[in-house]
C-alpha cells in the first residue's frame, strides 16, 4: 500500500482533557477512509489535525510521506460540517472567490456539472436548500482539484433523497481516483462509501478494517427482531435483549432459534431477521448509540 | 405567557454565561461615568471664548466687558494668530486693550460673535470693530471635515471590526483558513475593500455638497486626499487590532462603541477643543481622528501643504504601524 496520508501517534491535549491520545493509521491513495466515533470521541479533533487546521500536541501528519506544510493546503479540499459563506454572494460568485485562492483550479463549468449546481448558479447562497448548500460546499472543496478530500459529516441534516444524491457525488469523486476521508454519524453511509474504517472512542482507535471485515471479525450471528408483546410471559430459553417496544435475539443458528420460538408459542407474523450492521458493531464497541 | 418567560429566561442565561459580554456590560457604564465625570467635572463650562491682547487683568474695573458672565477670557500674544482664531471660530471675539478706544474682531459668520459684539457695545460704546482679514470662515467650512471624518471613522470601525468578528463566529474565517490564503492577505484585502469604499463615498459626498455649500478650500485636493486616505487606513488598522481575536459580537460592539463615541466627542468634530481642560486636549491626541481633522482643516482653511502637516501625517503613520503589528500578532482565524 502506498499511503497518501498517515497519522503518526497523533495527540491533542487540552488543559482538562486528552482529546486525542496517540492515534496512528495510514490512508491508501484512491480509497475512502471513514472515521467513526461517538460524540466527544476525538474524531473531529483528529480530522482537524489531519487537515492542518489544529496543531497537534504530539505526533505527526504525513502527506505522501512528508510532514505537511503550507503547500499542503493547495493539495487538499475540505468540506466542514457547518460553514458560513459570505453573505449576498451567488453560487457562481462563491465558486469564483474560492477558485481565486488557489494556483491550480478546475474550470467552474466542470464543478457545476460535477456537483449539479446548474439550476441555482445565480442564486444567493443563503437561499439554498440543505442539499443544494452541501453540493455547493462540496464544489468549493473540489475547486482546486485536490488529491485528498475531507468530508466532515457532509450529509448530517439532509433528507434521505438528498443524502443518496450526495453519496452518488462521492462515488463519482472516488471514481476519479481521489482519496476521501469521511466522518459520519450514519453507519449506512460508512458501509456504502468506505473501503476502510477506523472507529474511535476516548481519543483512541478501537477498531480498524473494511466494513465487511470488521463485521466478520466481530459477529458470526444474526438478529431476530420481534414485538415485545409477542414474547411477553412466554418461557424462552434464549438470550433476549429489550429495545424499546421490540426485542432482539442474537442467534448463530437462525433455524434452531425459530424452532425454539415456535415451540414456546411465540407468534412469528412480525418476525424480522437481519444481519449484524455497523451500528450493532458500534454499539458493542463504544456502548453508545451514534445518534445520541 | 409561559413561552414568553421561557424565552426571556433562556436569553438572560445566555447573556449571563457569556462572560465577556457580561463583563463588558458592567464595565462600560462605569467607564462612561468616569470618563464623562472627568471631561465635564469642575465649574460650569463657559459659553463664550474671548481672546484679549494687552496686559489687562480680567476684572470689571479694568474693562466693564470682563463682567460678562459665562465667558472665558484668555490672553493672546500674537495679533495675527489671534485674528486667525476668530476667523476659524476658535475664538468668538478678540479684544485689543493696548489702544484706546479698544478695538475688537468678530467673525460676521459667527452668531456667538455677533451676540458678544452687542454685549461689548453695551458695556463699551466706544469700542471700534475691526474687519477680519480675507473671506470669513463659515462654521460649515470648519465643520465639514469633522462630519466627513466622523462618518469615515464609524465606517472603518464597524465595517471592519464588527464584520471580522462575525466572520470568525460564523466559521467563515475557519473556511478561509483551510485555503492557501494567508492572514496578511486576508487583512490587506479587508483594508483595501473598506479604504476604496470610504474614499469613493467621502469624495462623492464632499463633491456633491460642495456644489451647494461651496466649501472653503485654500490648499490642494490631492493633499486633502492623502490625509483622508492615511486617516482612514489608521482607523481601519485600529479596528483590525480590536477584532484580531474576539469572537463575541456583543463584546466587540461594546469596545468599538467605547472607542468611537469618545473619538466623536473629543476629536474636535463639532467644536474646537481650545476651551476644554488640558487633560481632555492631551487625551484626544490618542485618537487618529484628531490628527486627521487637524491636518484636513489646515489644508482646507489655511492652505497648508503636506510638509506643513507632516507632523500629523507622521503620527497617523506611526499609529497605523503599531495597530497593524499588534493586530497581525493577535490575529486568530478561529474561536479560541
Amino acid at each position: 500500500m502506498n499511503p497518501i496520508l498517515s497519522a503518526r501517534e497523533l495527540r491533542k491535549h487540552y488543559p482538562s482533557v486528552r482529546a486525542v491520545d496517540g492515534v496512528s493509521f495510514d490512508v491508501a491513495a484512491g480509497t475512502c477512509f471513514g472515521l467513526l466515533g461517538p460524540n466527544g470521541a476525538g474524531k473531529s479533533t483528529t480530522v482537524e489535525m489531519l487537515e492542518g487546521i489544529v496543531r497537534p500536541s504530539g505526533g505527526q501528519v504525513l502527506f505522501h510521506g512528508e510532514a505537511i506544510g503550507h503547500r499542503y493546503r493547495e493539495r487538499i479540499g475540505i468540506q466542514f460540517q457547518s460553514t458560513a459563506l459570505q453573505d449576498f454572494l451567488t453560487v457562481r460568485e462563491n465558486l469564483r472567490l474560492f477558485s481565486a485562492l488557489y494556483r491550480q483550479t478546475l474550470p467552474i463549468d466542470d464543478l457545476v456539472r460535477m456537483c449539479h449546481l446548474g439550476e441555482f448558479l445565480d442564486r444567493d447562497s443563503r437561499q439554498l436548500s440543505g442539499g443544494q448548500r452541501q453540493r455547493l460546499l462540496l464544489a468549493i472543496a473540489l475547486v482546486n482539484d485536490p488529491d485528498l478530500i475531507f468530508l466532515d459529516e457532509p450529509t448530517t441534516g439532509l433528507d434521505p433523497q438528498a443524502r443518496r444524491n450526495f453519496w452518488e457525488l462521492v462515488r463519482a469523486i472516488k471514481a476519479r481516483g481521489k482519496t476521501v476521508v469521511l466522518t459520519t454519524h450514519y453507519m449506512e453511509e460508512a458501509y456504502l462509501l468506505c473501503d476502510d474504517i477506523a472507529i474511535m472512542d476516548h481519543g483512541r482507535v478501537i477498531a480498524r478494517g473494511s466494513p465487511q471485515q470488521l463485521l466478520a471479525d466481530h459477529f458470526g450471528d444474526s438478529v431476530l427482531e420481534l414485538p415485545a408483546v409477542a414474547v411477553a410471559d412466554r418461557p424462552l430459553d434464549l438470550p433476549v435483549l429489550c429495545s424499546g417496544d421490540r426485542v432482539e435475539i442474537m442467534s448463530g443458528d437462525v433455524d434452531a432459534t425459530i424452532r425454539a420460538l415456535q415451540a414456546a408459542g411465540v407468534p412469528l407474523a412480525q418476525l424480522r431477521i437481519r444481519s449484524r450492521t455497523l451500528e450493532d458493531l458500534f454499539l458493542e464497541l463504544t456502548g453508545e448509540a451514534l445518534r445520541a | 405567557m409561559r413561552r414568553l418567560w421561557a424565552v426571556t429566561w433562556a436569553r438572560s442565561v445566555e447573556f449571563l454565561r457569556d462572560r465577556s459580554a457580561l463583563g463588558w456590560n458592567l464595565l462600560f457604564p462605569v467607564l462612561m461615568v468616569v470618563g464623562m465625570a472627568t471631561v465635564f467635572s469642575g465649574p460650569e463650562r463657559p459659553i463664550f471664548n474671548v481672546g484679549v491682547i494687552g496686559e489687562a487683568e480680567f476684572t470689571a474695573a479694568t474693562h466693564p466687558f470682563f463682567a460678562t458672565e459665562g465667558t472665558r477670557f484668555h490672553h493672546e500674544d500674537d495679533e495675527a494668530a489671534a485674528v486667525a482664531k476668530v476667523e476659524r471660530h476658535r475664538n468668538d471675539l478678540l479684544l485689543d486693550l493696548r489702544v484706546s478706544p479698544a478695538r475688537y474682531w468678530v467673525n460676521p459668520e459667527s452668531q456667538r460673535g455677533r451676540l458678544l459684539e452687542r454685549l461689548l457695545r453695551a458695556s463699551d460704546p466706544q469700542a471700534v470693530a475691526q474687519a477680519v482679514s480675507g473671506r470669513a470662515i463659515r462654521y460649515v467650512d470648519w465643520l465639514v471635515p469633522g462630519i466627513l471624518g466622523v462618518n469615515m471613522m464609524f465606517s472603518c470601525m464597524f465595517g471592519i471590526g464588527y464584520v471580522i468578528v462575525r466572520y470568525r463566529k460564523s466559521g467563515y474565517l475557519k473556511r478561509l483558513n483551510a485555503t492557501p490564503l494567508r492572514a496578511v492577505e486576508f487583512i490587506t484585502a479587508q483594508m483595501l475593500s473598506r479604504l476604496i469604499l470610504i474614499l469613493v463615498v467621502t469624495t462623492g459626498v464632499y463633491t456633491g455638497c460642495n456644489l451647494f455649500l461651496h466649501f472653503r478650500m485654500e490648499g490642494h485636493y490631492v493633499d486633502l486626499f492623502v490625509v483622508a486616505a492615511l486617516g482612514a487606513i489608521s482607523m481601519i488598522a485600529l479596528s483590525l487590532m480590536i477584532a484580531a481575536r474576539i469572537s463575541s459580537e456583543e463584546l466587540s460592539g461594546g469596545i468599538l462603541n467605547l472607542l468611537s463615541w469618545p473619538m466623536m466627542m473629543l476629536s474636535g468634530v463639532f467644536f474646537p477643543l481650545d476651551g476644554a481642560p488640558q487633560l481632555v486636549q492631551t487625551g484626544a491626541r490618542v485618537f487618529p481622528l484628531t490628527h486627521m481633522l487637524e491636518a484636513a482643516r489646515a489644508i482646507m482653511l489655511d492652505g497648508a501643504g503636506l510638509a506643513a502637516v507632516s507632523g500629523s501625517l507622521a503620527v497617523l503613520a506611526a499609529m497605523t504601524g503599531v495597530f497593524l503589528v499588534l493586530g497581525a500578532g493577535l490575529f486568530r482565524w478561529t474561536q479560541d
